[in-house]
């Protein structure tokens, strides 16, 4: 345990208190924090197309995550949580404009007001499960979207409404670089507090809600209590993720925040791993990169002499959205648990290499 | 009328079921007028054949009969002078009771430490670190299995859903079938280290058996139910030398061995109901 490199194979956990710390091992420990730094020294070494996808990562992976508790931890549903991160993107704005209230202060006051519509859509959890809970979350999609659409004092209705940038002690984060710090802190922040919170008595009861709600209940667990909270930690996720997006753009509008918008985090937590937090970051960071991979694919393509014929310059547009679905479909069959449990195997093959089991 | 037997009466119940009738789904009854009490500090166990109605009677005590569209209509339970049938079963695991339920039912996603932490939910105090050393002293090897409670064996899994009832400081523990799925090694030592908890710790057991075998042998009254009803109650010795209770539940009465088919047609006559 204590060498950085050489491990021993096999379960070489020996206590209780090595089973429950939020990294593995220092070797892990210390390679996060190493690779924390050099994400901090990114928008040094890529170019500014580069961090806006880490930026859309770091907004979306807070927003995910709250889903993955939502979904993966407590073992609930919600087709709603494209409609909270909106939610809270023009909450934030609107606190802004009509309150004057200081933009950092706003970002975790949207997160609250997020919070409680959330555990306002969540309350027909404490009395239906599966798939009519996930019908009810349905209808607080659309309630909400015709909110934004009819709500004139709050999302400025069909014109969308202006987030001014976040401004910290006279500095402001106009630019991508700089809001890419603040995208990078909040997400290590979401993060280790998502990972904490999972390992506290909380988290503890959301577990045993998702996996046997009877004997949660007669260990003493209000289970209405904890379904409640579940949806009012995961909109509270989303709505923190939605400001960051709404003072990273500067103007929010309804239309993003669409059906398609829940079912993609879904997919982006399905694709890393339910219930597990470095799961939801892989399955983020696997949905912003994949239209990018098969955008850099596509433009490969014309260079050949493939790239001459007109049908195939035609068709690689609708190829490339076919493959995102192809792809999906291709995890859910080869690698249903997601792909923390494919960073597992792999880990486990390099480390016995070459005398696999 | 035995020592154990004055004795019993003497103490004043820490819980009592009075004459309870409990109705699934408005139509179907399955108790038809059930009372038994359990004294502060003995072992009680409740006994019977399958479908006799002795888990729903730890269900109506529990308070999780809700869940299963089922309702005390008639009859009061209570605890410790507290009308508790009630009471949702989260309220009822405050007020002292906490039940073990069948098929163990551990949280396997987590590891045992977690299991055993969630079990004293219901606390807040400083001394959750030192009672999961008490556990491990009841239970040693629990200690060595880190990792998921899922793979742990069934004999360590019924130990761990014994060690996180004890976590919550209850009362009075309900165990629904302890000895179910483990090997007869195992019962007996499960058995062993309940009826030391029951020593050690004072704490009153409601003990749910199918195996009346070990059931009698550590209880101190027994209660057997037949049919949604209580047929027969008495102090251990006295259920012990009962020769309908040989006959039915200890295998062979102290009459000569009969042939497979007089045994069953004898049974077939001879019913308490």
């Amino acid at each position: 345990m204590s060498s950085l490199t050489m491990r021993p194979c096999g379960d070489f956990r020996t206590s209780y208190k090595q089973d429950n710390t939020i990294f593995e091992t220092k070797t892990i420990r210390y390679a996060a924090i190493l690779s924390i730094i050099a994400l901090c020294f990114a928008p040094l070494l890529v170019d500014s197309y580069f961090i806006t996808l880490l930026i859309q990562i770091s907004y979306l992976g807070i927003a995910a995550l709250g889903l993955n508790i939502l979904v993966g931890y407590t073992g609930q549903i919600s087709l709603g949580h494209g409609a909270f991160f909106g939610f809270g993107a023009f909450a934030s704005a609107w606190l802004n404009t009509s309150f004057s209230i200081p933009v950092f202060l706003c970002i975790p006051l949207a997160g609250f007001l997020t919070m409680g519509v959330g555990m306002m859509f969540g309350a027909p959890a404490a009395r239906i499960k599966g798939l009519y809970l996930a019908i009810a979350t349905l209808a607080s999609q659309f309630i909400i979207e015709d909110f934004f659409a009819r709500a004139e004092w709050f999302s400025g209705g069909s014109a969308g409404s202006m987030a001014e940038p976040l401004n910290l002690f006279g500095f402001v984060f106009d630019t991508d670089q700089s809001f890419y710090y603040v995208a990078l802190f909040s997400l290590v922040f979401m993060f280790i507090w998502g990972c904490n919170l999972m390992r506290s008595r909380d988290g503890r009861a959301f577990v045993a809600v998702r996996d046997h709600y009877l004997s949660a209940e007669i260990m003493g667990v209000k289970l209405n209590k904890y379904r409640l909270l579940s949806f009012g930690v995961s909109s509270f996720y989303a709505g923190i993720g939605g400001a960051l997006y709404a003072h990273y753009l500067g103007y929010v509008s309804a239309e993003g925040f669409t059906i398609f918008m829940s079912v993609q985090f879904l997919a982006m937590i399905i694709i890393g791993g339910l219930g597990s937090i470095k799961g939801t970051l892989m399955g983020v960071i696997f949905m912003v990169f994949l239209p990018e991979a098969l955008e850099g694919g596509v433009g490969l393509m014309k260079m050949t002499d493939w790239g001459n014929i007109p049908m195939v310059v035609d068709g690689l547009a609708y190829i490339k959205e076919m493959a995102i679905g192809l792809v999906i479909i291709g995890f859910l069959i080869f690698e249903p648990e997601g792909l923390a449990h494919r960073w597992t195997q792999i880990k486990n093959y390099w480390k016995f290499y070459p005398f696999a089991y | 009328m035995s020592q154990a037997a004055v004795k019993i009466q003497q103490a004043s119940p820490l819980l009592s079921v009075n004459n309870i009738e409990v109705v699934y789904d408005e139509v179907i009854q399955v108790l038809r007028g059930v009372s038994l009490d359990v004294p502060e500090g003995e072992v009680v166990t409740l006994l019977g054949p399958n479908g006799a109605g002795k888990s729903t009677t730890l269900k109506a005590i529990s308070g999780l009969l809700k869940t299963e569209d089922g309702e005390v209509t008639r009859g009061d339970i209570t605890f410790m002078g507290e009308r508790i049938d009630k009471k949702n079963a989260e309220d009822v695991v405050r007020s002292g009771i906490f039940q073990v339920m069948e098929g163990r039912r551990i949280i396997e996603d987590m590891t045992s430490i977690e299991n055993l932490k969630l079990g004293a939910y219901t606390r807040n105090d400083a001394q959750i670190n030192q009672d999961i050393e008490m556990v491990f002293h009841y239970f040693p090897r629990l200690k060595e299995r880190t990792g998921l409670a899922g793979y742990l064996s069934g004999g360590e899994q019924q130990m761990l859903a014994i060690g996180r009832a004890l976590m919550a400081r209850p009362k009075m523990i309900c165990l629904d079938e302890p000895s179910m799925g483990l090997s007869p090694l195992l019962v007996k030592e499960v058995f062993g280290i309940i009826e030391k908890i029951n020593k050690d710790q004072g704490i009153t057991m409601l003990l749910v058996e199918q195996n009346a075998n070990y059931a009698l042998k550590a209880a101190d009254y027994g209660y057997i139910m037949e049919s949604g009803k209580i047929v027969l109650d008495g102090t251990q010795e006295q259920l012990l030398s009962n020769e309908d209770v040989k006959e039915f539940y200890l295998g062979g009465g102290n009459e000569e061995r009969k042939s497979f088919k007089n045994l069953k047609s004898y049974k077939r006559r001879k019913r308490w109901l």
